[in-house]
């Protein structure tokens, strides 16, 4: 055991790196906590879209699949949500846990044949899931009220207590994605997460030691489904509102930016995205007309330079190091 | 009783067999080497026993249960285990966690253990990790374990594939040319490993063009040329099977390239 004294270290430098992305985090709410109003809603926006793409990480930058579909389970839960808790006046919860058992379902459902699928073809077979959810929400009108959508949703609330204000909803969304990243944080240390990165890593290799690859594929699909339907369902309770455009094709690309941008495969980097991500429009806000441009030319750079994301900052830095040490040696 | 029966193994790919009619017994213990010159179906053979590609005909038997036509996973969790030869790592991965996943046979949990990290679950992770740094110290990479798989040189991302194989606990070992792309000196210290492997009473089944490598390595050789099974002994009698000298040497040889 040699080895143990110099991986301590530089262990230890390791989570030291990783806090600093909590830190910034955590800035960034309490920012939004006191500036409240507008500032707070787009908060509460990017807490809800960190839950949505830390699932759709757990599928694509864990087990290296591609869905452009995962709306389609923020939609089933949302709607099952809204309706159930609208029209037949369930309390929120109990529409949350059906919406999110909905979306689950449909998930293991639609996923055992869309699965066999690989690449491109699973992206457009995803892709047309969450089209079909779109349509079925605009045509199926005596449920959904069509493009009108539904108000009036009551906000989520246990007993007498009702998360209403905008700080309330913060502190519960802030402690959601908190929980889901480090949820994510356990898939991807355990067996399980490492069923799912040797099936991005080689299929081949993957069943050569004994990993069931349709059945680790299908668990990867339901679990960033179920993450997808609690970030819909969340989403209608804290807004009040739904309407089919809210989970359609702006999702997809909304999250894929997220996801790349933040850093795809690291459980901090859905994270990271969907807060610079929700940001960075506010922060451009300036350039007035040449804001589309300086945000088109941020994202550019960031691929370009991090090509994993912001949150491989300080794996890049590492890589860097290892290298110029071995250069040297 | 055999560890692997092939009987009338057969593999055809639109006019061409690539594996004609071949039976074979591999018997527990040792090394067995399978030879041929290039394109006698060696690789082709080594996918129909590991399940990677179905047989045309014939049947293939892991202790004379029949295992022809089951999938990669099932095989494997019968205790055949396969390397790659064009070495098939995940190489995102670090070194440690490469053999960490080739626990997963032998390992439980899923979501519930990974979501909730319980008392079980945390010791059943303190084994793998130390069984993982255990085979990186056997095949000489525990110095390594913290580096990305990608970045290690050809001849140690082979000897970590093996590592990942034996975290499987297999008792039938399958090598695809592991000293493909390795120098002189390299391929000795695997032909060391591979004796020691061996010596743990995990039977290995080496495909190997490195002629050193087999003769120093196997106790017993099958010859394939052409698809079809043509000679079997020690290395001694294969050197001077008259058969073997004309698939290796004769005028048939400039065609097979």
């Amino acid at each position: 055991m040699t080895t143990l004294p110099a991986t301590t270290s530089s262990d230890s430098r390791h989570y030291a790196g990783l806090l600093v992305p909590w830190a910034v985090a955590a800035a960034a709410l309490i920012y939004a906590y006191n500036a409240g109003g507008y500032i707070i809603s787009v908060a509460n926006f990017a807490l809800i879209y960190a839950i949505f793409v830390t699932g759709l990480n757990i599928f694509m930058g864990f087990a290296g699949q591609v869905s452009f579909g995962q709306n389609a389970f923020a939609g089933i839960s949302g709607y099952m949500s809204a309706v159930l808790t609208t029209t037949y006046g369930w309390p929120p919860l109990a529409g949350v846990a059906a919406g999110v058992v909905g979306a689950m379902l449909a998930a293991a459902i639609l996923g055992y044949p869309t699965l066999r699928l690989k690449g491109h073809y699973l992206a457009m077979a995803t892709l047309a899931l969450g089209l079909i959810v779109y349509e079925v929400a605009v045509e199926w009108d005596s449920v959904t009220a069509g493009y009108m959508g539904i108000s009036g949703i009551p906000p989520l609330g246990v007993g007498g207590f009702e998360v209403y204000s905008d700080q309330a909803m913060l502190i519960m969304l802030a402690t959601l994605a908190a929980l889901g990243a480090l949820a994510a944080a356990g898939i991807r240390n355990s067996r399980i997460g490492r069923a799912f990165v040797a099936i991005a890593g080689s299929e081949e290799a993957a069943r050569a030691l004994g990993i069931n690859v349709s059945r680790y594929k299908l668990a990867a699909f339901v679990i960033s489904a179920v993450y997808a339907a609690i970030a819909g369902s969340l989403f209608v309770h804290v807004v009040g509102f739904v309407s089919p455009e809210v989970f359609g094709l702006h999702m997809v690309v909304l999250a894929f930016t997220m996801l790349y941008v933040g850093g795809i495969g690291t459980v901090l980097g859905p994270v990271i995205g969907a807060i610079i991500i929700t940001a960075l429009p506010e922060v451009i806000r300036d350039f007035k007309d040449y804001q589309d441009l300086a945000y088109g030319a941020v994202l550019i750079l960031i691929l370009i330079y991090m090509p994993r994301g912001l949150a491989s900052l300080p794996e890049l830095w590492r890589q860097w190091r290892d290298d110029s040490r071995r250069r040297a040696s | 009783m055999s560890l692997l029966r092939l009987e009338h193994l057969t593999r055809r790919f639109g006019g061409l067999t690539a594996v004609d009619n071949v039976s074979l017994t591999v018997e527990p213990g040792g090394v067995t080497a399978i030879i041929g010159p290039n394109g006698a179906g060696k690789t082709t053979l080594f996918n129909l026993i590991s399940g990677a590609i179905a047989p045309t005909e014939g049947r293939v038997f892991l202790d004379d249960r029949e295992i022809t036509g089951k999938p990669p996973e099932q095989i494997a969790a019968l205790g055949l285990v396969r390397t790659f030869q064009l070495v098939q790592l995940f190489r995102d991965l670090t070194v440690l966690e490469n053999v960490k996943v080739g626990t997963h046979l032998h390992t439980r949990g899923g979501l519930i253990s990974a979501l909730f990290r319980t008392a079980g679950a945390r010791r059943e992770e303190q084994k793998v990790e130390e069984r993982a740094l255990e085979l990186l110290e056997f095949v000489g990479l525990a110095s390594h374990a913290e580096t990305r798989a990608a970045v290690l040189p050809y001849g140690q991302q082979r000897l970590l594939e093996i590592a990942r194989a034996l975290a499987a606990r297999p008792r039938l070992l399958a090598l695809d040319e592991p000293a493909a792309g390795l120098n002189t000196e390299e391929s000795r210290g695997l032909s060391a490993m591979i004796r020691r492997v061996a010596d743990q009473g995990i039977k290995v089944l080496l495909i190997e063009h490195d002629m050193n490598l087999v003769m120093n390595t196997a106790d017993q050789i099958a010859v394939l040329d052409f698809g079809r099974h043509i000679a079997t002994g020690t290395p001694d009698e294969i050197r001077k099977d008259p058969a073997v000298l004309r698939a290796y040497l004769g005028e048939k040889e400039a065609s097979h390239a």
